[in-house]
């Protein structure tokens, strides 16, 4: 009776864990504030003396050494042990070639475990939207829905136009 | 990876159908359940110890070799359309080597009597299965960037 009981508990807390997956796997979210030297969005004004990078700038610099995109980059974090990595890459890869100045890196977590730690990723993959300047925006953990990606890249771009979402 | 690169590939490093380590999770998630139904009797030790075994040859011979990935090749696959795309059988195959943990830990548990522990390490590898089969969510390939990041900080 006593295993009975332990199998409904599991399976109601199992369920409920699995919905909170699938509601938040791969959402884009805004990156947490103190990732972001700025308040408020577009560029710092020109006469104010621009931030010191953050911790996390200065941790991915040498990894995006140029290979940064004019516009925005896509940094994607994967790991061997890793199902949605193959078709996360896929859909980041087709939006880089789609939009213009856009760039896609995939960087292997266990060979970055410093880097890991410092940005504090906690699953593969996640992704990192960055700004012109290599500024960390926004980010997704699990594998994102492409309209989602694009749709981040239009807000972190408001200048370029998004002619080709038309 | 083109089915060239495949060909020469040992039967365990082969990119598998995903839809097959998914029924896999489903027929482990219906044998745990009737193993933690019967957990501390003679049938609840005879379940976990199969299960071991399952779990045994997907994790230390390959996804090949895996009982229940068997079973979906012969019996279910011929049915079912060709796959959309194959996935890289080393995500599946270490979530098999962490279901071996928690059933070799259920198993000696059963043998030696301490039911509360057999109890809890097949609860928690139900949560395992029960979750990649419903939601396609592989619980121990989430927790491998965790423990890597401990391993070695």
């Amino acid at each position: 009776m006593t295993g009975l009981w332990a199998v409904l508990f599991v399976l109601a807390a199992a369920t409920a864990v699995g919905l909170w997956f699938q509601r938040n796997n791969g959402r884009v979210k805004d990156a947490p504030v103190s990732r972001v030297p700025m308040a408020g969005d577009g560029d710092p004004p020109a006469d104010i003396e621009p931030e010191p990078p953050t911790a996390e700038a200065e941790a991915l610099a040498p990894v995006l050494a140029g290979r940064l995109g004019e516009h925005a980059t896509m940094v994607q974090f994967s790991s061997a042990f890793c199902q949605p990595c193959r078709a996360t890459r896929r859909i980041l890869e087709e939006v880089s070639v789609m939009v213009p100045g856009v760039s896609h890196v995939e960087i292997d977590a266990e060979e970055n475990l410093e880097l890991v730690r410092v940005l504090d990723i906690r699953r593969t993959p996640t992704v990192l939207f960055l700004d012109r300047h290599g500024v960390v925006r926004k980010q997704a953990s699990g594998q994102p829905r492409k309209a989602d990606v694009v749709a981040a890249l239009g807000e972190l771009m408001p200048d370029e136009g998004m002619d080709f979402m038309i | 990876m083109s089915n060239a690169s495949a060909a020469v590939l040992p039967a365990s490093r082969r990119p598998v159908d995903p839809r097959g380590p998914r029924f896999g999770a489903a027929v482990t998630t219906v044998v745990l359940i009737a193993a933690l139904v019967t957990v501390g009797t003679t049938v609840g030790t005879v379940l976990i110890a199969w299960q071991t075994v399952a779990f045994a040859l997907g994790a230390l011979v390959g996804l090949q070799a895996q009982p229940y990935g068997v079973l979906f090749r012969r019996l279910v696959r011929p049915r079912l359309a060709p796959p959309a795309e194959l996935e890289d059988p080393a995500a599946p195959r270490f979530a098999q080597a962490v279901g071996l943990l928690f059933m070799v830990v259920a198993l000696i548990a059963s043998l030696t009597g301490i039911t509360i522990v057999a109890t809890i390490a097949v609860a928690l590898a139900l949560a395992a299965a029960f979750l990649n089969a419903a939601f396609n969510f592989c619980l121990g390939c989430e927790m491998y960037l965790l423990g890597a990041r401990l391993r070695r900080s």
